[in-house]
C-alpha cells in the first residue's frame, strides 16, 4: 500500500522531469532508499512494473535501489551506533535518548535518459 | 544517453501541490484543518461533537476511507457539509486527492474543514495534505508509549488530542509521562486531553480551534 503511494509520486516526478528535458525514454532510475524507511524492495519493484506500463517514457526504465545505512544518534553519551542492531536504546549507555539521522529517506538520486 | 540528477525526495511533487492548495484555501478564507490516527480512535465521534457545540461556525467534514461511506453519513445527519473521499486502497491522503475532494465538495463558503484523513499513524504524516493545520488523535486504550513508536506523526502535527479520557480508570495510561514524550519530539505541540463522551475537555479544544480561526481570518485581511 505504502509503496503504490511512493510509486505514484515518483512516476509523477519523472514524467514531469521528461517533459522539462525533453526526454524520449528514460532508463536507469536509481533510488536511494533508507534501511529503516518501512519500503519493501520487493513490493515497490512489483508496483513500478505495473505502472510503468501506464507511462510511455518509463516503459523501458529499470528501477536501481541502493540502501541508506539507518544512524542513530544518541543524546545522553553523544555518539552514534547503527539503529538496525541495536533499535531506540543506546548500545553503550542504555540511554532511550536518540534521534535517527539517516535512514528514513527515499530519495530519487539520478536518472538515465535520452 | 544523458545522466540528470535529481536529488530530491520522492514526495518533492506533492509538497507543491499542497503549497497550491494551501493558497487556493485562504483565497477561499477556508481553514483546512487535516485529522490523523489509528482507526478508531474517535475522529468522527469528536468531530460531531464540534459541529454540535460550534453551531455558528459553517463546517465541512471531508472523510477519507478506503471503502465505504458511514462516516460522511454520520458526519451529514449532524447537518454539516460532508464529502466522502475513496483512497482507492491508498492509506493516506495525498495533496492531489484533497484538492480533488475540495474540488468535488459543494459547499465552498465554509469557515472551516476537516479532513478525516485514513486510519494509519504511519504515511499520513509522510504526505503534506496542503491543510493549514494538523492534528493528531491518541486514544487512552492505545497507550502512552506511541510517541516513540510513531515520532513523525507526533512532530508534525500543531496539536495532539488525547481522546477517550473517560476510559482513564481502566488502562495504565499515564498522561503526565505521554506529555513528555510527545514535548521531546515536538516543543511547540498543544495537548488536549478531551472525552467526547462526557464532554470532559472540550472546551479547551475548542477555544484553541476557534482561536486559530479567527488567527487565520485575520491574516487573511490584512494580505
Ligand atoms: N469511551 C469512549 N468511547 C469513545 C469516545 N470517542 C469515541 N468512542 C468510541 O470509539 C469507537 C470509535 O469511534 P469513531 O469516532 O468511529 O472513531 P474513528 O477514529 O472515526 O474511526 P475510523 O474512522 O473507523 O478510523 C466508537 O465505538 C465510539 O463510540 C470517548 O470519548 N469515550
Ligand atoms: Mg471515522
Amino acid at each position: 500500500m505504502h509503496e503504490m503511494g511512493i510509486v505514484l509520486h515518483l512516476a509523477k516526478t519523472l514524467d514531469q522531469t521528461a517533459e522539462e528535458h525533453k526526454l524520449k525514454a528514460i532508463g536507469k532510475v536509481v533510488l536511494q532508499v533508507g534501511e529503516v524507511s518501512g519500503i519493501m524492495t520487493e513490493l515497490f519493484t512489483d508496483a513500478w512494473d505495473y505502472f510503468k506500463l501506464r507511462h510511455p517514457v518509463l516503459k523501458e526504465s529499470e528501477l536501481v535501489l541502493e540502501t541508506i545505512p539507518a544512524v542513530t544518534w544518541c543524546d545522553s553519551c553523544k555518539q552514534t551506533y547503527e539503529t538496525v542492531k541495536y533499535g531506540r536504546e543506546c548500545p553503550y549507555c542504555g540511554s532511550g535518548e536518540t534521534w535517527l539521522l539517516r535512514g528514513n529517506e527515499c530519495i530519487i538520486k539520478e536518472i538515465e535518459a535520452e | 544517453m544523458i545522466t540528470i540528477t535529481l536529488n530530491e525526495t520522492v514526495t518533492a511533487s506533492n509538497d507543491l501541490d499542497a503549497e497550491a492548495l494551501r493558497a487556493r484555501m485562504r483565497e477561499a478564507g477556508t481553514l483546512l484543518v487535516n485529522l490523523m490516527s489509528s482507526p478508531g480512535s474517535g475522529k468522527t465521534t469528536l468531530l460531531s461533537r464540534i459541529i454540535r457545540e460550534l453551531p455558528e461556525l459553517r463546517i465541512g467534514v471531508m472523510e477519507a476511507d478506503i471503502e465505504s461511506d458511514v462516516d460522511a453519513r454520520r458526519i451529514e445527519a449532524l447537518g454539516a457539509a460532508a464529502i466522502q473521499v475513496h483512497t482507492s486502497g491508498m492509506c493516506h491522503m495525498d495533496a492531489g486527492m484533497t484538492a480533488a475532494a475540495w474540488e468535488a465538495m459543494e459547499a465552498k463558503d465554509r469557515d472551516l474543514i476537516f479532513l478525516e484523513n485514513v486510519g494509519n499513524l504511519i504515511c499520513p504524516a509522510e504526505y503534506d495534505t496542503g491543510a493549514a493545520k494538523n492534528i493528531m488523535l491518541l486514544s487512552v486504550p492505545e497507550g502512552d508509549d506511541k510517541p516513540l513508536k510513531y515520532p513523525l506523526m507526533f512532530q508534525k502535527s500543531d496539536a495532539l488530542v488525547i481522546t477517550k479520557t473517560d476510559a482513564l480508570p481502566f488502562f495504565n495510561f499515564d498522561l503526565e509521562a505521554c506529555a513528555e514524550r510527545v514535548h521531546r519530539l515536538n516543543p511547540l505541540i498543544r495537548i488536549f486531553p478531551v472525552s467526547a463522551k462526557t464532554g470532559e475537555g472540550m472546551e479547551a479544544l475548542e477555544q484553541w480551534i476557534t482561536g486559530e480561526l479567527q488567527a487565520f481570518k485575520h491574516n487573511d485581511i490584512q494580505i
